[in-house]
């Protein structure tokens, strides 16, 4: 073979390996809010369509000085809170066990199917009779909420344990509940906690929701309040508050995650 | 503590997958069992540890457990079976944790089982750190921890490259020598079988009976890699197993 002839093989085998790079995310949210920022300025976007993201800001502003910020997200973290920790408790338990038992698993899969696609707000006026008009209708609201697609989660996590890792226990002699505390648990913790992140999602869009049903004070009442005044600054502004919380609640799960799952490559 | 196997049988729905097994586990010995893919041996030592259950026959503990024995019957698996969430220290307390051994009891126990798998110095390492080699070792430590009568070992070191088999050959060679165990060896190895076995059971293939029993006399610390006389005892092993291996690998699996 004559060296005229040779020629350096191509590389074909990079990309389909996708990372995060640091910044992009707070750029592409920078870039989105400036381009907003000039649009409405220069005139393109009338102020009936996207209130400028300064006045928005400013809003805000006043809603935290005049001490109205918190008089709204109190009620709603406690609400959120509370519903979120019975549905996803619940939830968990009711997964483990649904993963453990041949008659508590064929008696509780179909029921879940043919719970989770119910629009849980349409339930509302349910719980209101059940529960009142008060607290105890948005936590229903909220926990049953979150409920379904915990139980989901977390008994596809169970399935998916190791079965010769608790086989090895069994071989061990070790007792039933040894193995479920430590194997059938620890094992299904990546999925529940992936399924957590959706649950806690939903019970932000349910908290809202139970909000704008007779309460006085929270999110959701005071973006009701905007939306019917078409007040397209103060329901921007509720709304940024949102989507601040749905990334604490992302970020908190996600350095839980980093704790608990140490063990995983 | 002897273990005896007392006419076992088995089968899927009508599919017999093994019959008439009979055989004695002496104090002390390692008995290998080979055989050809699907003839059952992995089926066969489930049973001895009771995972599973035979139709047909008896197994049976002959004697009594030594003193401080923990979990007469343990296993080592092919794939190790460690917690990726415990560390190797971690991986070994949880055999003893639920026996009340707890702080300083487990302390003694755990390094002296460390030490004699040569392990010491990775006590706080997580799985994922560690090679295929070392993690087999950390399930025989862990096997150790709990003082058995019988370790049941499924293809052990099938999941090694052949270097850290050779390796892990010789541990298992010391630490038979330095205190006798009593094993069950199941492998599709001849060469691991006829290195680690007392006694080498031949299996048939399907429905799996016993055909024919090797006693190798030569003491395990004599056995050495690649030694003559073990050839001679693995040749004779291969012409016994070869036409049931390959009648074995032109059949159908059945689902």
């Amino acid at each position: 073979m004559s060296e005229s002839s040779a020629k350096p093989v191509s590389f074909r085998g990079g990309g389909f390996a996708p990372r995060s790079v640091r910044w992009i995310g707070v750029t592409v949210f920078v870039a989105l809010i400036l381009i907003a920022e000039w649009g409405t300025r220069s005139g393109w976007i009338s102020a009936l369509t996207l209130p400028k993201p300064s006045d928005v800001l400013d809003t805000f502003r006043e809603l935290y000085e005049s001490g109205l910020l918190f008089k709204h997200l109190g009620p709603s973290l406690s609400r959120l809170i509370v519903g979120a920790a019975i549905g996803a408790s619940v939830g968990i338990s009711v997964g483990v066990l649904i993963g453990l038992f041949s008659y508590i698993r064929s008696g509780l899969v179909p029921l879940v199917a043919a719970i989770f696609p119910i629009p849980k707000i349409a339930l509302l006026p349910l719980f209101v009779i059940w529960f009142g008009i008060g607290e105890g209708s948005k936590y229903a609201l909220i926990a049953f909420g979150t409920f379904t697609p915990t139980v989901v989660a977390t008994y596809g996590a169970v399935d998916n344990v190791d079965r010769t890792l608790i086989r090895m226990g069994q071989s061990f002699g070790l007792s039933w509940w040894s193995i479920v505390r430590k194997i059938v648990l620890p094992g299904a913790m990546p999925g529940i906690l992936s399924g957590l992140r959706i649950s806690l999602a939903i019970a932000i869009i349910l908290l809202v929701a139970a909000e704008m049903l007779g309460a006085q004070y929270g999110i959701g009442a005071y973006i009701l309040e905007a939306g019917s005044l078409y007040d397209l600054e103060r329901l921007f502004a509720g709304v940024l508050i949102l989507s601040l919380l749905g990334v604490i609640v992302s970020a908190v799960i996600g350095l839980i995650e980093r704790r608990l799952l140490r063990w995983r490559i | 503590m002897d273990i005896r196997l007392d006419g076992i049988g088995h089968a899927y729905d009508d599919f017999e997958v093994m019959r008439d097994i009979d055989l004695e586990i002496p104090t002390g010995q390692i008995v290998c069992i080979v055989g050809p893919s699907g003839c059952g041996k992995s089926t066969l030592l489930r049973f001895i540890g009771g995972l599973e259950q035979p139709k047909k026959g008896r197994v049976l503990q002959v004697g009594a457990p030594p003193a401080g024995c923990l979990n007469p019957l343990t296993y080592i698996f092919q794939d190790f079976a460690l917690l990726p969430w415990r560390t190797v220290w971690g991986n070994i307390s949880l055999v003893l944790e639920d026996h009340g051994i707890r702080g300083a009891a487990a302390k003694d126990i755990i390094d002296d089982v460390l030490a004699r798998t040569k392990l010491s110095d990775f006590a706080e390492a997580l799985p994922k750190q560690l090679s295929g080699g070392m993690k087999q070792r950390v399930a025989i430590a862990r096997a150790l921890a709990v003082k058995p009568a019988v370790m049941l070992m499924d293809e052990p070191l099938s999941a090694l490259d052949s270097q850290t088999r050779e390796l892990l050959m010789d541990d298992l060679v010391d630490l038979w020598t330095r205190q006798p165990f009593t094993a069950v060896y199941v492998t599709h190895n001849l060469a691991e079988a006829v290195r680690l076995g007392h006694k080498v059971v031949v299996l048939s293939r399907r429905p799996g009976q016993i055909r024919e029993v090797v006693t190798i006399d030569k003491p395990l610390a004599a056995r050495e890699f690649s030694d003559p006389d073990l050839d001679r005892y693995q040749k004779d092993l291969w012409h016994l197993m070869r036409e049931e291996a390959r009648a074995a690998d032109a059949e159908l699996i059945h689902v």
